[in-house]
């Protein structure tokens, strides 16, 4: 949440998901309609759905899961004449490290999802809503559930909402653990009660997805972005951010910065300023390097402070612009001890469907063992980058691409710490209680 | 014989929609959905794989396929390499394979590299080293040497996932196509990839392993040594092995085999590639059900019995002593031929009782028979072509296919996995006339038309058929009084096709050589004068009788009472027939009984003269399987030569005779059968028999189960092991009516075997079904004969049966 009160730089912010985080019972239905919450469903209900997809379209609000396909576009592709049931499917699996955005949305203000809800799967004529949440989150899942009771209770949710004669049902789903269950077709597997695992594609969701029916698969924060669209129009949506990158959006700072958090801003804010509003580097330290969004996107070091925090800014820096996961690093970090961390997450998450990432994760993680030990041997970066070089581009889903980017942006901005490998272990380079954030005095320079 | 051509009918299939796109620069035109994987193919180019099979969906699990896209037809390439196995062929495609494309050649080298990080280095024990898809990739598309010298994933292995599937959990590649065969082919999802990363692994449920007909598939489409038969596991090295390609001796479906021996001995068998009759798959029984020879009870010399006891014999010892008895029989001789025989060898059996002895008692049904069936079978079965015949192709094409009296799974496992093929890939639809629900039959998504023993005309009656129909009637039929004269007539009535599928290797070719009391060679009708002069002349004037033969029971009988003087006997098993008592009788009152035997049995025990015969693998000729399709089957193992082919037996016979029988060898018995031609003349028009409608009070259903007590399967223990556990089904109101708890005794006549019950909730009330020959149980073998009565007790398993 962001402290308006002690930070200089708070008029760059434009909270509109968070705008109501800090009030009281803020995930209660009765608080979220006091703030204006579901008119926005009460105008899209009043249009044509295929209106509201043209709204969303001419917003050109971009996926915020990471990929940041056009929201609008991805509706417009259900097939309409298919006799199937049509689904929308929310991903609130979210579990990538460092990204953090749609659980604390989902903790403090639920209703702006299940409104959301409610009115894409109403542009997309479906009439069963699914939020497939992470299962670790059993507080959240909690609350979803409650907003969901709340709502049908309100005749939001259920037979011919609010009169309309539409109706929707949303169920609530939770997951079981598996950052796999994020790719959206192992999501629709372990939503049919399968294990997660993806599937081939074609067809796409779109068409086939869901008990194969059409389906789209959405991230929370792009949900939870469609009432104030719909409430305050798509000029209104496209007067912020840049070019192509258009709107507002959650930016999850954490690591070695003085007041870690989420700053709501129009895309296109840069690392320095959103530094500046957490309160700077962890005191007495300097920015090393960070992730722009999550612990798949490729690395960038203080050089990128200035580049805009967008998808065409992000793409132009070698990174991605992903989940705007900011984890920042500061000097005291061993880029070596990093690496092997997030790589050790992906062998783990490594579903096994495919040979590249099943293995490669597997031998990836066994070389950056070395290296953190200082018992690499001469060759082995090479080795490791040429094994990323089968890795990436070669696997089924886009999950072995994570460990890959980690680790070849990693050698591509901090190549000599890994020649170090070859005799001195990461932990008398970087002892690691230097770079523990809530280190004593004594362990800080 | 002779495979008419195809007649254009009005059917005519449309050519496919061709494709045309560059492969490594050679243009190639493809039929429109083929994967370029296979593509590639056409042009000569091998591109590896592991979890790519044909006859399986695609997954794209392996990623071993790689190959550059500069183009995908429409002007834009794909920036990364793809996976050949699961992309279909664009029109103006460009394709790079490892032979053009370095990208390409790099992708496959690494995936090879990967995929033999966690792989064990233990091919000098491992059976599939040296026919191993990994090492001949490896040798051929992979680096020379590992970069990879750290820590492998282990497991324990290997472990059992049934008594006959062992699985090493270390050597797998987790390419799936075991479990997709499990899940797609034979819907038996018993195994299914566990855990996740690294760890992922085949897993079965401990309490319910894998259970399956055809698990041996698995085996052989493994692309490691992961999954290894108990059978075949440590039993040779693929290069010592000699392959003979050959036909399955054990059921109608005549499945193509590779045939593999080591120092004359049968190592193991594998599915041969026959895509119009079992594609690449084998039933675990054609697998390996091939130790039934070795055994201490095969019969090597010729025996006479000399003051009552069964001594060796020289071989003409043993034929003089033959021709004694025959001779003094004169033609009151009967000649069964069981199930066993090649069509060569029935043939001379046909041509021997009729020229050289002079009767038409000759009969090839060792089972329940009825002369309802054999005028069936000699009105619309007997003596039809390929082209003629319902062919397993017309099963995947047809609308809907009616079961009557016949459990594919069990009792033709090829046609099961044609069905199911269909009913999957085309949404055939599949309705079984039965008593319940069996397994088979949910696997085929079939509709259940519920009904006893006796009560399926009536209930085929009410179906609506039309030409897009298919009824596929079981052997069992034949002893349900009317059923196939309904059957025949639903068929001409409906316009539906009509396909009699027996159970036997050799029933067909037994039929096509005249092995039936009212039938000559290629279905000539015996009452016919016209093809009694035919076959008189092709076979050197011999007049052929008019006098219709007796059938196995008839013989029997008559041979008890004194009317026939001696019986031949070959492959028939007492204890296969309606009333074993009767055919125990039969052979003891014969005066002289020649049994032409394999192995010891009740027939040899009671035998005059023992001749032995040699086994399938020992000879060369033919089967016919029940599409009417000749099915070659090769010399395997020259190394036994003592026991003679049936054929060389009954033509030695015939010389001592004074009779030449014409031909000596398969090819020339072949060829005489050949030469004889098809016949032209009128069919009879079959059986005119009143439905006899359901039986009153408790009646018997049963069929023999794929696996079970079968002198086939005899000395493959594991394979024996993996039979279905026996069982006794009843409806839950029968079970409540009968007040039956955990075991019952059920009683035929006077046999009496006490087996577990399993109430079955869509079974028939009153039908009590049993399986024909389970072999385990304490007691008798029934006489399972469907329809019969039957008596069900409850089993108090302390104080034995309930008053």
């Amino acid at each position: 949440m962001t402290d308006t009160a002690t930070n200089p730089g708070v008029d760059v912010l434009t909270p509109v998901l968070s705008e109501h985080w800090g009030t009281e019972n803020s995930w209660k239905l009765s608080r979220y309609e006091t703030t204006g919450g579901y008119r926005a469903l009460r105008r899209a209900l009043d249009m044509q759905p295929a209106d509201v997809i043209s709204l969303v379209k001419e917003a050109n609000l971009r996926g915020r899961g990471g990929a940041g396909f056009p929201t609008g576009m991805k509706w417009s592709f259900v097939p309409q004449d298919n006799p199937n049931p049509k689904y929308l499917v929310v991903n609130a699996d979210e579990s990538e490290p460092g990204t953090c955005k749609d659980m604390p949305l989902m903790m403090a203000s639920p209703h702006t999802l299940v409104e959301g809800v409610i009115i894409s799967a109403f542009a997309i004529n479906a009439h069963t809503a699914f939020i497939y949440c992470r299962g670790e989150v059993l507080h959240i899942i909690r609350r979803l559930q409650q907003a969901v009771r709340e709502a049908y209770a309100a005749g939001y949710l259920g037979k011919n909402i609010l009169g309309t004669g539409y109706d929707l049902d949303i169920i609530v789903h939770a997951g079981a653990g598996a950052y796999i269950c994020g790719e959206e077709t192992a999501l629709l597997d372990s939503l049919e009660g399968r294990r997660g695992q993806p599937r081939l594609r074609p067809p796409f969701p779109a068409v086939a997805g869901l008990y194969a029916s059409p389906t789209v698969v959405n991230n929370v924060e792009s949900i939870a972005s469609v009432p104030s669209i719909i409430a305050n129009g798509a000029a209104w949506f496209q007067a912020m951010g840049t070019e192509k990158s258009k709107g507002f959006t959650l930016y999850s700072l954490s690591g070695h910065v003085k007041h870690p958090g989420q700053f709501e801003a129009p895309l296109g804010i840069t690392l320095r300023e959103l530094i500046e509003l957490g309160g700077g580097v962890r005191e007495g330290h300097e920015l090393k390097f960070f992730t722009p969004g999550g612990s798949s996107t490729p690395i960038l070091t203080a050089e990128s402070l200035d580049i805009p925090l967008d998808y065409e800014g992000m793409a132009g820096a070698g990174s991605m612009l992903g989940t705007k996961a900011l984890q920042v690093f500061d000097e005291t970090t061993s880029v070596v001890r990093t690496t092997l961390r997030w790589v050790e997450f992906y062998k783990h998450e490594s579903c096994g469907k495919c040979t590249p990432c099943r293995e490669g994760t597997w031998w990836l993680v066994q070389l950056l063992m070395r290296f953190e030990a200082g018992t690499a041997e001469e060759g082995d970066i090479e080795k490791m980058l040429d094994a990323c070089d089968n890795i990436g581009g070669r696997s089924f889903c886009a999950l072995a691409d994570g460990a890959v980017a980690a680790t070849t942006s990693a050698v591509k901005h901090f190549r000599h710490e890994f020649e170090q490998g070859y005799h001195t272990p990461a932990w008398e380079l970087f002892p690691y209680e230097k770079s523990a954030v809530f280190a004593t005095d004594g362990a800080a320079r | 014989m002779s495979v008419d051509a195809k007649i254009a009918t009005s059917e005519v299939e449309p050519a496919p929609k061709l494709v045309t796109l560059t492969i490594d620069g050679t243009e190639v035109s493809v039929p429109e959905g083929t994967l370029i994987i296979r593509a590639a193919e056409m042009v000569g180019t091998n591109i590896p794989r592991f979890c790519d099979h044909p006859l399986l969906d695609p997954i794209g699990a392996c990623r071993q396929c790689m190959v550059e896209i500069p183009d995908a037809g429409n002007g834009r390439g794909f920036p990364k390499p793809q996976a050949s196995c699961t992309m279909p062929v664009a029109q103006g495609m460009k394709v790079n394979t490892q032979v053009s494309s370095p990208v390409a050649e790099k992708a496959q080298r690494g995936m090879l590299e990967f995929l033999l990080i966690n792989h064990p280095l233990d091919c000098p024990i491992c059976d599939k080293g040296g026919e191993c898809p990994l090492q001949n990739q490896s040798l051929s598309h992979g680096a020379g040497e590992s970069r990879f010298g750290m820590a492998k994933r282990t497991f324990p292995k290997p472990i059992n996932i049934s008594a006959q599937i062992l699985l090493d959990r270390e050597r797998c590649v987790l390419c799936a196509r075991c479990t997709r065969f499990s899940d797609e082919i034979s819907g038996d999802p018993f195994i299914a990839l566990v855990e996740r990363g690294a760890l992922q692994q085949v897993g079965f449920y401990e309490d319910d392993p894998y259970d399956s007909y055809f698990s041996g598939n698995v085996v052989q489409i493994c692309p490691v040594g992961a999954l290894t038969s108990a059978a075949y596991r440590f039993q040779s090295r693929p290069f010592d092995l000699v392959s003979t390609t050959t036909t399955c001796e054990h059921c109608a479906a005549g499945c193509e085999l590779r045939t593999d021996h080591r120092h004359h001995q049968v190592k193991r068998r594998l599915a041969g590639e026959d895509p119009e009759v079992n594609e690449e798959w084998s039933c675990d029984k054609g697998r390996f059900g091939f130790m039934y020879g070795r055994g201490e009870d095969r019969i090597t010399r010729p025996l006479v019995r000399r003051d009552g006891v069964l001594q060796p014999a020289s071989w003409p010892e043993a034929i003089d002593a033959a021709v004694d008895g025959l001779r003094a029989a004169g033609s009151a001789v009967g000649v069964q031929t069981g199930g066993r025989l090649t069509v060569e060898n029935a043939y001379a059996y046909s041509r021997f009782a009729r020229a050289v002895l002079g009767t038409n008692n000759i009969d090839f049904r060792s089972r329940p028979h009825s002369a309802e069936e054999a005028e069936f079978i000699a009105a619309r079965v007997a003596g039809r072509s390929l082209a003629e015949s319902v062919t397993n192709l017309d099963l995947e094409k047809a609308d809907h296919v009616v079961l009557v009296a016949f459990e594919p799974e069990d009792e033709s496992p090829l046609v099961f996995l044609r069905l199911r093929k269909a009913n999957r890939k085309n949404g055939l639809k599949v309705t079984t006339l039965a008593p319940f629900s069996s397994r088979g039959s949910d696997k085929l998504n079939a509709e259940l038309l519920q009904v006893a023993p006796g009560g399926e005309a009536a209930a085929l009656d009410s179906l609506e058929l039309d030409s897009g129909a298919v009824i596929l009637v079981g052997e069992r039929a034949g002893v349900l009084p009317g059923l196939l004269t309904a059957v025949a007539a639903k068929a001409d009535a409906s316009g539906a096709r009509l396909a009699w599928i027996p159970r036997r290797a050799g029933d067909m070719g037994a039929i096509e050589a005249g092995c039936l009391p009212n039938l000559l060679p290629a279905g000539r009708p015996l009452d016919d004068a016209a093809a009694r002069v035919d076959v008189s002349s092709a076979w050197g004037g011999t007049p052929i009788s008019a006098e219709p033969g007796l059938s196995a029971v008839e013989q029997f009988a008559a041979a008890a009472s004194g009317d026939l003087k001696a019986l031949i006997l070959a492959g028939v098993d007492p204890a296969d027939l309606a009333d074993p008592a009767a055919a125990l009788a039969g052979l003891e009152g014969a005066d002289f009984v020649v049994s032409i035997e394999q192995r010891q049995s009740a027939v040899t025990e009671r035998a005059n003269v023992v001749f032995p015969a040699a086994l399938v693998e020992e000879q060369a000729g033919h089967f016919i399987n029940w599409e009417h399709r000749e099915r070659p089957v090769a010399l395997v193992n020259r190394a036994n030569r003592t026991p003679m082919t049936d054929l060389r037996i009954i033509a030695a016979l015939g010389d001592a005779l004074g009779s030449e029988l014409g031909f000596r060898t398969p090819a020339d018995a072949f060829a005489d059968l050949t030469e004889l031609g098809t016949w032209e003349g009128a069919r009879p028009s079959g059986p005119k028999v009143a439905d006899g409608g359901v039986p009153e009070g408790h009646v018997v259903s049963s069929w023999r189960e794929l696996l079970d007590a079968s002198s086939g399967n005899d000395y493959e223990l594991a394979l024996r092991a993996t039979a279905r556990p026996a069982v006794v089904r009843v409806s839950p109101a029968t079970a409540a009516q009968l007040g039956l708890g955990d075991v019952a005794s059920v009683s035929v006549g006077d046999a009496k075997v006490e087996l577990a019950v399993m109430v079955t909730n869509s079974m028939a009330d009153n039908v009590v079904w049993v399986p024909a020959n389970p072999g385990v149980g304490s007691g008798d073998r029934l006489p399972a004969v469907v329809g019969s009565p039957v008596t069900v007790q409850a089993v108090n398993a302390e104080e034995g049966v309930q008053a």
